[in-house]
């Protein structure tokens, strides 16, 4: 056995966040002001952020793994979090859902997503997926008052509890045949003991994919998707859109490219599938929405079409383009739905189209955001959208994927229908009704970040992509 | 005999599960499934996994589904027994699990076991059943059960949050 | 050795004496056990009796001595009445759940050293997992029943024993520790090797704990809510009468003896005493037995019945917790080569 210390140093930033975690349950008993906990929770977020770099190696007999990959996820969840939570702030006296455990859940949420990424074992996989999921129900569930949320919580949870029999089943079929639960150890049992072919393999193949398929939200797993974001609460619902389905990529990172990587050829036919789909329903039945929060939800599963071409793709370049567009991602999505969260005030709900009709008149710079986002989610330069559209898409070329690249481009154009869309309501057409905004400068600085972000990543974008490629070095792949 | 005692348990718990969801009176499906669990558990014994068997009965037959029971017990009987017993949807979801059913089957010929661990049947007798995974628990996968056990708190809170909070 | 393996073997000899042995001992047990069911009864009569200032039975035999037969004679000819609108199935089976629960306890209990049924590695398990299922009995029957007194009753109690249940088991988890065995064989033994001879000097909160839920878990004063006769008659067994009614009779008080039993095994070191008795092994375990049934029989006349809300929160809020501790605190004390 290794040095415990040596391994729990590892282990150091989800152990941080599970202190925080508990610290913010406890305090909640005895703080009134329910916004120190937000700001303990975006603390310990940061502070993880900027001490968690240069970890390495394997704790935990391999159950762990610390690396550049599992690290560039957790930058990634950490600032989904922090985002959320400082979205969240304004909006949960408004819904009268202003309890600590929101944050504490948020944050086991956080420190479930993390196991997963940095999951060397099926076993941590399934565990990691489990905390994030059940932590998410709840938050999808958080307004008890509202009959939505409540179907929302049910839903999700119904689905998801299918999702993760699939993956059970997929982990016992996979240890029934080698004798192992290590990501690593099934790979090289595969490749010695020369399975690929064995149809065992190609069915325990499909369910993984459609597991994984649920919690990306890709079609024809979505189905929960639209109600689930348009019922949960808008900061939950940004939180939702960008922790679990980073998590989810993460994870198909890990199972399918890692230990069914000798298999390769059994399940990118799948994923193939998996991503025009998506593509197309998400981004053609995202046209015929009028609740943006369900506009939103159709385009998240556009978008996961779009990051399968990474992992599609495959080898380092495909992964590294993948891992930086959902980066990439969380903070165009966040930052649009931080513009939803703001429309929501005391009697006014905001999550209709026309609620937007006009928006620059009265709110210039709020609208100038939504712009940018919504040109970012489209793919139209010079933002971030477009960069991480490009890496994918050159990516995939590469990888002689081009009929699938012009399919995407395609429905890249589709999809700038219903998001230019928004953008003609707030500039074009005359307000009707004056649509209050939060007073919300915790909001106000998730839109700045987001914002700058986005357009910083648009202008100059290698730095994050260079990241995510040295993030890969020993990856295994 | 074992092939005999086998036999008598898959078919029955495969026959109880059946019935348990065929059931309209909730009451009686959560008892038969209860039965089930005892079959369940006669399987483990068989198989040499005692913890596993005495597990089994104590959380799941005597603890989940009695919880299960608890809640079932102040439904309307007469009123859950008068609407169909299986929503709209259900031809989809069966033609869905034979698909499932019928890959399962196709495959079961092709199945190779991996190699095998440290603890044989053997092993387990010799050391008994509890203090195998007991010992596996706190060494080799203290991971594992840590972050279980965050789950459970997880689970804990979230009950509490969506059952009994007022509202601000 | 493992039940199915005795059974599933290829017949020999061998195991034919076995199965006979077996089943003699069974058919031991349940004689006995069932004597002191009987007998019981009318200690409590007569215990409680005298300590009200009163002399309890006294007609039939000399000093009422065969009152517990009459009882039994009576309720054995008695009208088995099933209420109309009662489901049938479960209202047959509930009582016999009830005993089933509490007889299989028996099952794994040794008498003295080498006298068991079933000598098994997760004896303590076994006992555990069995009492969990005596909520059964007690919810079908306040359910099948169909009457809002048997309803209440069997809610109550479901709840009750449900709490009761974790406090129950975890007190047991600090003398797990100490055996580092789940067959109560060896725990016993365990204790025997161990200075005080006994585990409750270090498990005196493990001890009181398991007591305090023993009380729960039979469902005797102070923690009688279910059958509280001021407010739900006779509680879930109300629409019972005859053999039926005797049933649950009987299994209250198997349960109590088991409970006693359990304690005896896991806390009061077994079949030893301070001194060797001649010639009756058991002798210690039963003297034992006796003391906590009169315990029982003793704070049924000395303490009133909790409010159902005090009753939960002792549960969850004092127990519970305690119970916990317990652990830690065992936990310690053994890394530090203190016990």
């Amino acid at each position: 056995m290794p040095d415990i210390g040596a391994q729990l140093w590892l282990l150091g930033p989800e152990i941080v966040l599970a202190v925080f975690a508990f610290g913010v349950i406890l305090l909640d008993l005895v703080i009134k002001e329910k916004s120190v906990l937000a700001y303990l929770s975006i603390a310990a977020a940061l502070f993880i952020m900027f001490t968690m770099f240069g970890r390495q190696g394997t704790a935990f007999g391999g159950m762990f793994l610390a690396d550049g990959y599992g690290l560039f996820f957790n930058f990634i969840f950490l600032t989904s979090l922090c985002l959320s939570i400082l979205v969240s702030l304004k909006y949960l006296p408004v819904e009268r859902i202003n309890f600590g455990e929101y944050y504490g859940l948020m944050l086991f949420a956080t420190i479930g997503m993390m196991v997963m990424a940095s999951a060397g074992d099926l076993i941590m996989v399934y565990l990691g997926l489990e905390l994030m999921s059940l932590s998410v129900y709840v938050l999808a569930g958080f307004m008890r008052q509202s009959t939505r949320s409540n179907e929302a919580a049910l839903k999700y949870f119904m689905l998801g509890a299918f999702a993760s029999a699939f993956l059970l089943l997929g982990i016992s079929f996979t240890y029934g045949l080698t004798g192992t639960t290590q990501i690593s150890g099934v790979a090289q049992y595969i490749k010695d003991n020369g399975l690929a072919g064995n149809p065992v393999l190609a069915f325990t193949t499909i369910l993984y994919v459609a597991a994984f398929g649920f919690k990306i939200a890709a079609v024809p797993f979505h189905m929960w998707a639209p109600d689930v974001y348009e019922g949960a609460p808008t900061p939950v619902t940004a939180f939702m859109s960008v922790g679990p389905k980073a998590a989810g990529f993460a994870v198909i990172g890990r199972v399918l490219t890692v230990a069914l990587g000798p298999v390769s050829s059994e399940w990118t036919g799948l994923l193939i599938v998996l991503s025009i789909l998506s593509m197309a329903v998400g981004n053609i039945l995202a046209i015929s929405q009028t609740n943006i929060k369900r506009m939103l939800a159709y385009s998240s599963i556009a978008h996961a079409g779009y990051a399968l071409l990474g992992v599609i793709a495959g080898g380092p370049e495909g992964l590294a383009s993948m891992m930086n567009y959902l980066l990439i991602y969380t903070f165009m999505n966040i930052g649009a739905f931080t513009v939803v969260t703001l429309l929501r005030t005391e009697g006014v709900k905001g999550e209709d189209l026309s609620d937007y009709e006009g928006l620059s008149k009265n709110h210039p710079l709020l609208s100038a955001l939504m712009l940018l986002f919504m040109f970012s989610l489209t793919g139209i330069p010079p933002t971030a959208g477009f960069m991480g559209k490009f890496y994918l898409f050159v990516a995939a070329i590469n990888a002689g994927y081009l009929w699938l690249t012009v399919i995407a481009v395609i429905m890249s154009a589709i999809s700038a229908y219903f998001y230019l869309r928004v953008v003609m309501y707030m500039y074009m057409k005359e307000p009707g009704t004056v649509i209050p905004v939060q007073r919300s400068t915790a909001g106000r600085v998730a839109l700045m970040f987001t914002g700058i972000a986005v357009l910083l990543i648009g202008v100059q974008p290698t730095g994050f992509i260079q990241m995510a490629r040295s993030a890969l070095a020993g990856f295994g792949i | 005999m074992n092939e005999i005692l086998f036999g008598y348990l898959s078919f029955a718990i495969l026959a109880l599960s059946i019935a348990a969801i065929t059931r309209k009176n909730p009451v009686h499906a959560v008892l038969l499934m209860i039965v089930m669990f005892f079959h369940l558990a006669t399987m483990y014994l068989a198989l040499g996994a005692e913890f596993l068997a005495a597990v089994q009965i104590m959380v799941y037959a005597g603890a989940i589904m009695v919880l299960f029971l608890f809640v079932v017990l102040v439904l309307n009987i007469r009123e859950e027994e008068k609407g169909e017993r299986f929503a709209s949807g259900w031809p989809l979801g069966i033609s869905l699990a034979a698909g499932l059913l019928i890959l399962i089957l196709i495959i079961t010929d092709k199945v190779l076991t991996g190699r095998q661990g440290q603890f044989t049947q053997a092993v387990i007798l010799q050391e008994t059943h509890t203090k195998a995974i007991g010992k596996l628990l706190y060494t080799q996968y203290v991971f594992p059960f840590e972050v279980a056990s965050l789950i459970l708190l997880v689970a804990i809170v979230g009950a509490i949050v969506l059952a009994k909070k007022r509202l601000g | 050795m493992n039940f199915l393996e005795i059974i599933f073997r290829p017949a020999s000899f061998d195991v034919i004496v076995q199965l006979a042995i077996m089943v003699l001992k069974v058919v031991v047990v349940v004689g006995v056990i069932m004597l002191h069911v009987t007998y019981a009864t009318y200690f409590e009569r007569k215990s409680i009796g005298h300590m009200q200032v009163r002399l309890g039975p006294m007609r039939t035999g000399p000093h009422g001595l065969l009152q517990p037969i009459a009882d039994f004679v009576k309720l054995f000819f008695k009208e088995d009445i099933i209420p109309a609108a009662a489901d049938k199935p479960i209202f047959y089976m509930a009582p016999v759940i009830s005993i089933f629960a509490g007889m299989s306890s028996l099952a794994v209990i040794p008498f003295f050293n080498g006298f068991v049924i079933a000598n098994i590695n997760i004896g303590l398990l076994f006992v555990l997992a069995m009492s969990s299922l005596g909520a059964y009995g007690i919810v079908m029957a306040g359910w099948s029943s169909n009457s809002k007194y048997s309803f209440l009753g069997g809610l109550r109690s479901s709840a009750q024993v449900i709490s009761y249940e974790i406090a129950l088991g975890l007190s047991l988890v600090g003398v797990m520790m100490m055996a580092g065995s789940l067959n109560m064989t060896e725990i016993v033994k365990a204790q025997l090797a161990y200075p005080t001879g006994m585990f409750l000097f270090p498990q005196i909160l493990g001890f009181f704990v398991f007591m305090v839920a023993a009380f729960a878990e039979t469902n005797r004063t102070p923690f009688d809510l279910p059958e509280a006769e001021s407010e739900l008659v006779a509680g879930y067994f109300v629409e019972y009468s005859g053999m039926r009614f005797a049933l649950f009779y009987v299994a209250e008080y198997i349960g109590m003896i088991v409970m006693s039993l359990i304690a005896i095994t896991c806390f009061l070191g077994g079949w030893d005493g301070p001194f060797q008795i001649p010639y009756v092994p058991f002798a210690w375990v039963f003297i034992k037995l006796y003391i906590l049934i009169f315990l029982f029989y003793w704070i049924r006349a000395t303490v009133p019945r909790f409010r159902y809300d005090h009753l939960m929160s002792f549960g969850w809020k004092i127990l519970i917790p305690l119970a916990l501790f317990n652990v830690v605190l065992t936990g310690l004390l053994k890394t530090l080569n203190v016990i």
